[in-house]
């Protein structure tokens, strides 16, 4: 066994920030806003780096996809504790359409040229909301998955996840190697101390093209529009029950 | 372990042979992420408990454990005693980010690493270090510094504050006033006469645990802002410490402390520029949401005109306190460099925080924004680690040195 983790991290706008649409409706305002690591990927890698100090596996490795700011990103990770990072270079048009397959594709690729034993994701990025990159990484792979996971226990060469479901909660028991998908309560990540984040510059983060890795990312989707939410009608009050069932029927929602 | 002295020899190198000016217009990697973690820290942790601590006084005991955890609380200290071993840019950026969160905790953490760590780790023998830095590292213990007393401030040479050897024994009497951090504090760095004849030569530097038999505090002083860091008199009545207590040589004192307000002057000047900070960044976003006259107030020449002064005291202030570092952290003299620092950062936080309050007209005056609380907290930065007054003083004597036949 490797004992080697493999962390997607994405490089997010922050959560904090009040997003605009572009003016031709294309896409989403980034220029010159502030990004972060996506809140879910930073669980993921907290997870990873409690494994590593639980002495339950040996190496934690950070994975970006995207472009030169990625760094930043993956140098984050190593200063919560990641051992060395990856940055898969993606820029301009192949980066617009970057999407769950392609990195997934990327991911699958790294964990068999990594020989990587379980890779944690965060559940979804807080951009596109997908919440498809853990299970297509798995299929592509033929690994078990632990998606939504709110609590993952090693037990030998197994892993118990606890699942957040609509239901409640599911636990399951899987094979490694594995894939995980981390879920808000899983753990609360760590401030990087700074001794951490002065070690986080002495670690290595290897370049790679997704052409080195085999991965084809051409996408067969196409954003047609972007636009906002619509805004939010102000509600009304009725008197009775009747005035209620009326005003639906009225309103076709009935 | 000889991994990482090696290790950090390295990095010093490294980091010395890019230590220049271009540095002002970019932080290096390390300093930007080590910023952005502050940030993130004051942003998600201070800010949104900041009103509570002033309203209600309380001292962020848990916060500063966390910060001491992330190697805050001693920052220059190297990593063998507990510290981060970083530089003092690091420091005042660090210092700044946490300032903008709350300005309370801001002090609290300058005091623990300028003041009360400072002298010791230039002062101290290695036996002091390890006694009286170690265990204040980890934000558990903090540290205080006790030089002012009710009859002397400014005139810091006028020390009445008495010690005298007693056998074994240093025997200290005396009052120190306005001591920040006090009633939190487990240890303090007292300044006493020990020969009074020699007037300001003859006063030295002495390190107390707290409590002890003999140390006393006075009552919280009940202040206009800060109000989450404790300040109270500090009452010596025969406070009995071994010997070896004393910091530094025999009358040194003065030096010690002149020295060590040098770099408290940064961390205070970071503070400042934090609480500056924070007062832009409240009044900007108003002007973009408050509407007057038919659009944002953001479109109004007079409110731009106060933002962009604004944004202008902050930034060279701010450039300043880097200078001052920077100098700081190439060993060079930097007394002048540090005091234009503290006199341009303070008043840049009483300039910023008046206007971020006329900006926001009345919801300014309220306690629903945090407007009136920056206001608060700035004041004092004009006046603790040497009054705008004091500072003036310093810098024009060192002009006057400079200009000499």
């Amino acid at each position: 066994m490797s004992g080697r983790v493999l962390v997607g991290v994405k490089r997010v706008i922050d959560y904090a920030v009040k997003i605009r649409v572009k003016p031709d409706n294309t896409g989403v305002v980034t220029d010159g806003v502030k990004h972060s690591m996506n809140p879910f990927c930073e669980i993921a890698v907290e997870e990873a780096v409690k494994l590593k100090e639980k002495k339950l596996v040996k190496e934690v490795v950070a994975v970006s996809c995207g472009p030169q700011q990625s760094q930043e990103t993956i140098r984050t990770a190593l200063a919560m504790g990641a051992d060395r990072g990856i940055h898969v270079e993606v820029s301009g048009k192949d980066y617009e359409t970057l999407g769950p397959l392609q990195v997934s594709k990327i991911m699958a690729a790294l964990a068999k040229k990594e020989d990587a034993q379980i890779i944690i994701l965060g559940k979804q990025a807080i951009d596109d909301d997908c919440n498809q990159t853990g299970q297509m990484t798995a299929a592509l792979l033929d690994w078990p998955q632990g998606t939504f996971a709110s609590e993952v226990t090693l037990d030998g060469d197994k892993i118990k996840v606890v699942r957040e479901i609509d239901g409640g909660l599911e636990t399951i028991k899987i094979n490694t190697p594995a894939v995980l998908t981390a879920d808000l309560r899983l753990n609360t990540p760590r401030y990087a101390t700074l001794p951490n984040i002065m070690k986080a510059k002495k670690k290595k983060i290897a370049n790679v093209k997704p052409a080195d890795l085999g991965v084809n990312l051409t996408s067969k989707l196409e954003v047609l529009r972007v636009e906002d939410p619509p805004q939010r009608q102000a509600g009304m009050k009725v008197e009775t029950v009747e005035d209620l069932v009326g005003k639906l029927k009225e309103s076709g929602k009935v | 372990m000889s991994a990482l002295f090696k290790a950090r020899k390295v990095l010093a190198v490294c980091l010395h042979g890019s230590r220049s000016l271009s540095q002002l217009a970019e932080l290096p990697e390390t300093h930007q992420l080590l910023r952005q973690t502050c940030r993130d820290f004051a942003d998600r942790e201070l800010a949104p408990i900041a009103a509570m601590l002033d309203k209600e006084h309380v001292y962020p005991a848990k916060q500063i454990k966390e910060l001491g955890a992330m190697g805050v609380m001693a920052m220059e200290v190297p990593e063998e005693l507990g510290g981060a071993g970083m530089d003092y840019l690091a420091y005042s950026l660090a210092v700044e980010e946490i300032s903008r969160g709350c300005a309370s905790t801001g002090v609290v953490v300058s005091v623990n690493n300028s003041l009360y760590i400072g002298p010791i780790l230039k002062f101290g023998t290695e036996e002091q270090k390890k006694q009286w830095i170690s265990p204040f590292t980890a934000g558990d213990k903090v540290g205080c510094f006790a030089l002012s007393e009710p009859g002397n401030g400014s005139d810091a040479g006028a020390a009445s504050t008495m010690a005298h050897q007693d056998g074994e024994e240093w025997v200290l009497n005396g009052t120190k006033a306005w001591i920040t951090n006090s009633w939190d504090a487990s240890a303090t760095v007292v300044f006493a006469t020990t020969d009074k004849k020699l007037k300001h030569k003859g006063i030295s530097a002495f390190l107390i645990p707290m409590p002890h038999p003999g140390l006393s505090l006075g009552k919280k002083e009940d202040k206009l802002g800060i109000r989450a860091s404790s300040t109270a008199n500090i009452i010596l009545e025969d406070c009995r410490i071994p010997l070896n207590n004393m910091l530094g040589p025999r009358g040194a004192g003065f030096k010690i402390a002149m020295q060590t307000l040098d770099s408290g002057r940064i961390g205070i000047a970071a503070q400042a520029l934090g609480i500056a900070q924070a007062s832009l960044d409240c009044a900007a976003d108003y002007a973009h949401k408050r509407t007057a006259f038919g659009a944002p107030i953001g479109k109004l020449q007079a409110i731009q005109f106060k933002l962009a002064d604004m944004a202008v005291a902050i930034e060279s202030a701010r450039l300043l306190t880097w200078k001052a570092s920077l100098l700081r952290d190439a060993k060079k003299v930097f007394t002048k460099e540090a005091a234009m620092a503290k006199l341009a950062a303070s008043e840049a936080a009483t300039f910023c925080s008046h206007q971020a309050i006329q900006i926001l007209g009345g919801m300014g005056y309220v306690t629903d924004m945090p407007a009136e609380r920056h206001y608060r907290d700035a004041r004092i930065t004009e006046i603790y680690e040497g009054t705008s007054e004091i500072q003036r003083l310093v810098i024009a004597g060192q002009i006057l040195k400079e200009y000499q036949a």
